[in-house]
């Protein structure tokens, strides 16, 4: 059944498919971003297709990925025909596809959710505001380079003598050795070791010590600075009255 | 003297002041299943605006996916829908295996049934006891309460947990089903449907329940599919989608079991809705127990996948290395990306998992249902009275730890 609605946008959109594919059974077509809305509307209106049924969309990082660095995938149905399809496209970061959210009012909070955890922002969307996370959260946390162990309480930790606070765990505390290629190590092609030892030996960069980490980490500072000027700066009036 | 009604003929005091009130609801409110804030807008007392916003209770699940192996999101996607875990448990494991390719053993997918189904029992009867106490009906709730518990001690006795079982295994699940499976589940059975027959005695004729339920949060059938509800709701609007209908999984396909839907997508429907398929749940589950082998493998014959027996691991070196292997580096998945869906306790539970070869996933993403039918809730309510929120968002069932993750 999906096969059909793959051919069906083929036949349509002809050379503008990049790429279809039925890897593990789910079909897919691949798009560029300029015609993301376009097929979007075609799914939606078109009457041997009539994807009604909004099931998806998210993204995914690959910060390495040159030029477009996220995924951006949406899962839709048909009510009618039962069909299903997954439609994907690449986005370079700071680049805005335009919403769905006209064409299937789920889109809106989907959307939503991918500029929260991902900071894709889509174009004209009615109300592009954060909703997983608060208003003053610095960053966008799924983004590969964000680090796992990183904490932005709003109220801060209370200071005790003695006692450190730490951050619940460490990135690589997980399972340091599944990501590890051992067959590739065995054979002597790479010579990765734990990442937590690689660090020492310096060979692996971690997320913690990217370049876009150590970017939110400054702009976590340096909105922190503010609001302790902020804070000095409305204190001092009240000093003064205080003298007089 | 001044008369002292003087201030009745001010027309500017009587001047009562039009602007809609806003108000708070939550994050804590007591009539809140999860932790959620609405922020509405209201005319007298119908809403006139509405802001749902979710994510009081974000715990980063997909980003905890990426630092662990495939094996060690069980105990996070139990806590999905707490409600019904065995059935994100089911969903975690058919997604990874879709992965890998492989197919459990024939008396596993019957065992996987099973427990799912009596997870969807409990979450169905949870959710319409919750909806009927904060319609002032206390007694319903713990009437059907009362049956959950029973559900959980079958649970408790094969799993070792009421709650967050984190039973599923990938390649199968983690202990075969005891001696007395089957007839605990047979004596259940006749239970369940004499409280479902005690709810309808006790509500459906009630007048007060009735005109809380009856034409109240309609949700059209292509609101529905445009906001991408899925489960009851989108079956209480009249879309009779079901996923283990529509696209089987396991064995849902050798089952003789009806799809209910209701008409007006009202919150009486979706009440109905819930109650005939705890019906259609116990009819599988009757279907299930006849045909599900006495004996056979549970899980599936790969040591590169499913985890060494205990006695072996104490005692031989292979195992013990296998077991090492297995939860040092976890099981390898091949390269690709997949989407996987199973009918959870809400609708559509979809795991969208990207892996990179390695032992631990790239990405997870988890298509929760709450997620959209939350979001439909505001189609529900727009318009309606602020009493109305309460049975409303009872109904949608949004559960926190799915919702938010």
């Amino acid at each position: 059944m999906s096969q059909a609605a793959v051919d069906r946008l083929s036949a349509h959109f002809g050379e503008r498919v990049l790429e279809t594919s039925d890897a593990f059974g789910d079909h897919e077509v691949v798009i560029a971003l300029k015609d993301w809305v376009e097929v979007a509307q075609f799914m939606k209106n078109d009457g041997g297709l009539q994807m009604d049924h909004f099931i998806d969309m998210t993204a995914i990082d690959y910060p390495e990925r040159k030029p477009a660095r996220f995924d951006l995938v949406l899962m839709m149905r048909s009510s009618v025909t039962g069909a299903r399809i997954r439609v994907r496209t690449y986005v370079k970061d700071g680049e805005e596809p335009g919403t769905l959210s006209g064409i299937w009012s789920g889109a809106d909070w989907a959307e939503r959710e991918v500029w929260d955890m991902f900071g894709i922002k889509f174009k004209d969307h009615p109300d592009m505001r954060r909703i997983l996370l608060y208003e003053e959260f610095v960053g966008h946390p799924l983004r590969k380079d964000y680090p796992i162990d990183k904490a932005q309480p709003l109220v801060p930790y209370r200071q005790v003598d003695d006692i450190q606070k730490l951050p619940p765990f460490g990135i690589e505390e997980g399972q340091p050795f599944a990501r590890i290629d051992w067959e590739a190590r065995l054979a002597g092609r790479d010579n990765q070791v734990s990442p937590a030892i690689g660090v020492q030996l310096g060979q692996r960069r971690t997320l913690s010590d990217s370049e876009a980490a150590q970017q939110i980490q400054a702009r976590i500072d340096a909105q922190m600075a503010r609001e302790a000027d902020a804070a000095q700066a409305s204190e001092e009036p009240s000093e003064e009255g205080s003298g007089q | 003297m001044e008369p002292a009604d003087e201030l009745l003929n001010d027309q500017a005091a009587l001047e009562l002041s039009s602007d809609p009130m806003r108000l708070n609801m939550g994050p804590s409110h007591p009539a809140m299943h999860g932790t959620i804030r609405m922020v509405v807008d209201l005319d007298g007392e119908t809403l006139v605006n509405l802001d749902v916003q979710p994510g009081y209770l974000h715990r980063g699940f997909e980003k905890s996916c990426e630092r662990g192996t495939w094996a060690q999101v069980f105990p996070y996607a139990d806590r999905l829908n707490y409600v019904s875990p065995m059935l994100n448990n089911v969903g975690w494991s058919l997604a990874v295996e879709k992965l890998l390719q492989i197919e459990v053993p024939e008396r596993c997918q019957y065992y996987r049934v099973i427990l799912g189904e009596l997870s969807r029992i409990a979450d169905h009867f949870t959710c319409n006891g919750a909806s009927a106490m904060e319609l002032g009906a206390f007694t319903p709730f713990l009437w059907l309460l009362k049956v959950r518990d029973w559900v959980w001690d079958v649970l408790e006795r094969e799993t070792g947990a009421r709650m967050t079982h984190s039973f599923g295994r990938i390649g199968g699940m983690a202990a075969p089903p005891t001696a007395t499976f089957k007839d605990d589940v047979r004596r259940l059975i006749p239970e369940v449907h004499k409280v479902v027959k005690e709810a309808e005695i006790m509500l459906l004729r009630n007048r007060i329940f009735l005109d809380r339920m009856q034409g109240v949060g309609v949700l059209t059938k292509e609101q529905a599919l445009s906001y991408g509800v899925t489960g009851p709701v989108a079956r209480s609007t009249g879309i009779p989608y079901d996923v283990r209908k529509d696209y089987p999984y396991l064995v849902y396909d050798r089952f003789d079991f009806d799809v209910p839907v209701g008409e007006d997508g009202d919150n009486w429907d979706r009440f109905m809705v819930r109650l005939e398929e705890i019906r259609q749940s116990v009819r599988i589950i009757e279907q299930a127990i006849d045909q599900m082998p006495d004996d056979g493998p549970i899980n599936v014959d790969d040591p590169r996948i499913v985890y060494p027996d205990k006695n072996d691991v104490y005692t031989t070196i292979e195992a013990t290395i296998a077991h090492f292997k297995l939860v040092m580096e976890g099981l390898r998945t091949p390269k690709g990306e997949v989407y996987s869906f199973t009918e959870g306790g809400n609708g559509e539970l979809g795991f969208h998992i990207v892996s990179d070869g390695s032992g631990t996933p790239y990405r997870v993403r988890v298509r929760p249902p709450c997620w959209y039918n939350l979001a439909a809730s505001r189609e529900m309510l727009l318009g309606g009275m602020i009493a109305d929120v309460i049975p409303t968002f009872g109904s949608v069932n949004m559960i926190g730890g799915e919702c938010d993750r």
